[in-house]
């Protein structure tokens, strides 16, 4: 269980002037869990959608089961067992929900995940399949993009930002189904600002700050105070001490 | 009786501005590009099948069957190379690189086939039409051709909501990035939407070549009202696209049935309305994930 199936070694990503993403390093084991936690703006989303093939880094290398990606194209590496649900869901909006999940599964890997098996999963989809999916909650619509990436059958799974703009009890509901996810062999990257969700679910918690990493280690091993420093910057940890909430 | 020949009239050539006009909505829906050589594809297809099909003993008539074929693998290369290349550097090169094209077409043609006005021969049939009352003429060359358009339509309707690749051409349309996260190859996808708008736009041209004349600068007047069509219907709605053309087609007629002046401008009034009143057009979407 401990081989490494993602490997980012040195990875740096420029939007232009700014470097988005400094020299980080990191690797997922197969059947892992890595939550990436950083405040906006760390780096976080470019970081995923490097790995997902969208940004080409400026230096650094990615490397997915033993073998170099970096000039992949996206739909490429969905095809190797890479797949990406995007920042703000970015479902098909004019089509219904069983159509969105019909194009993730139209290039599909061989896998435990089809779309039946998407509708056991969240058991209030098949009765609303046919519904545009723009009538669906924000909730239910981030339920569908996952359920998207997941009939394709990643062996890798990268999330981003799962929480953004959600009410409490859809995130605890989405994030209770991670375990049942990665118990069918998924590996998955979760990007989060939410830090108490990230670290309740994570193996490890890796966090970055202005685009370098700042702390790495296991949830277990690590004290809120040591998380704080690394997520807000040595300075701004003094001046708010032991503050979870973030902005 | 006359005001129902004017509406019939509007409503056969109003089929074949949809015709002419479906590919052009599908370049934009799908490619984002506004493909301004679009109407001299149209005159290409109608020089083809003038001059070239008589070469394989083809009757004029039947000349489609060549060269739809022939215009949609076209249509996958163009896209593949000359417009991909462009997307590739900013949206407002394709607006250039198409406009360049249609320059260059249009004067190939004057050079090789000069500025004379031609048909595709279709027989007698052109003289033959149909009328139920003594004010109405139905031509069954214009029937036909509304009846094309309709069937096109209906069938690149189909392969758009019931097949996979369908599906991912509209997954591209909404959404270039999210598709290619689903693993579409969007470049390839857009090559086969413009394939499926070059052969379309053939068919048109030959029909265009069927019902008038055309030489090599008829593509502009004609992209025009495809233009209109596929404002006046909403883009992005291919049934949207043909009510667009009917209603451009009668807007037409009757501004020709006061005066033959005021036909292109009483379809020009419309569409400007239309753009005024409902800028997405009479069955555009306006809609956006929350």
């Amino acid at each position: 269980m401990s081989e490494v199936l993602l490997d980012v070694a040195g990875l740096s990503v420029h939007h232009g002037q700014l470097c988005a993403v400094d020299d980080v390093s990191f690797s997922l084991r197969r059947g892992e869990i890595l939550a990436m936690i950083g405040a906006n703006g760390a780096g976080k989303s470019t970081l995923l959608r490097t790995i997902a093939g969208l940004h080409k880094p400026s230096s650094g290398t990615v490397s997915f089961d033993g073998e170099d990606i970096a000039t992949l194209s996206p739909n490429r590496r969905v095809r190797l067992g890479i797949s990406l649900v995007p920042e703000g869901r970015r479902l098909f909006s004019s089509m219904t929900l069983e159509e969105n999940l019909q194009v993730g599964a139209y290039r599909a890997n061989e896998g435990p995940f089809n779309i039946p098996r998407i509708y056991e999963l969240f058991d209030w989809m098949g009765g609303r399949r046919k519904q545009s999916v723009w009538q669906l909650s924000g909730g239910e619509q981030q339920a569908v993009a996952i359920g998207r990436a997941l009939v394709a059958n990643p062996q890798v799974l990268l999330l981003d930002e799962l929480s953004l703009g959600l009410a409490p009890i859809v995130i605890e509901r989405i994030y209770a189904l991670v375990p049942e996810i990665v118990a069918q062999g998924v590996s998955i990257l979760i990007v989060e600002q939410d830090v108490a969700q990230g670290v309740a679910v994570a193996d490890r918690v890796h966090c970055l700050l202005e685009g370098r990493t700042s702390l790495v280690g296991a949830p277990g091993d690590l004290t809120p105070e040591e998380i704080d420093r690394a997520y807000f910057g040595a300075n701004m940890s003094s001046a708010t001490p032991s503050d979870g909430t973030n902005e | 009786m006359i005001w129902l020949n004017v509406v019939i009239q509007g409503v056969l050539i109003g089929g074949f501005y949809a015709l002419f006009a479906c590919g052009l909505s599908l370049m934009f829906g799908v490619l984002k590009v506004i493909n301004l050589a679009h109407g001299d594809m149209a005159v290409v297809a109608g020089y083809v099948a003038v001059f070239l099909t008589p070469h394989l003993h083809i009757p004029e008539v039947w000349s489609f069957l060549v060269v739809v074929p022939i215009f949609g693998l076209l249509g996958y290369v163009v896209q593949r190379t000359l417009i991909q290349k462009s997307i590739d550097r900013d949206p407002f090169t394709t607006l250039l690189v198409t406009f360049g094209l249609s320059v260059v077409i249009e004067n190939l043609l004057l050079e090789i086939y000069t500025a004379n006005g031609q048909t595709v021969n279709v027989g007698t049939l052109i003289t033959r039409s149909w009328h139920p009352t003594s004010n109405v003429y139905v031509s069954y060359v214009s029937l036909g051709v509304l009846g094309v358009a309709v069937a096109v339509l209906g069938i690149l309707q189909l392969f758009l909501s019931r097949t996979g690749t369908g599906r991912l051409i509209r997954a591209v349309a909404d959404d270039r990035e999210a598709a290619q996260l689903s693993g579409a190859n969007y470049r390839h996808i857009f090559g086969i939407a413009a394939a499926i708008a070059f052969a379309t736009v053939a068919l048109a041209g030959i029909a265009y070549g069927m019902t008038t004349q055309f030489a090599p600068t008829s593509g502009g007047v004609n992209l025009l009202f495809a233009f209109e069509a596929v404002v006046i219907g909403g883009i992005g709605s291919l049934w949207g696209t043909l009510i667009g053309g009917v209603a451009l087609g009668v807007a037409q007629q009757f501004g020709a049935h006061f005066n033959p002046e005021y036909q292109i401008l009483a379809g020009n009034v419309l569409f400007l309305v239309v753009l005024a009143i409902r800028p997405q057009g009479l069955f555009g979407r306006k809609t956006a994930l929350s």
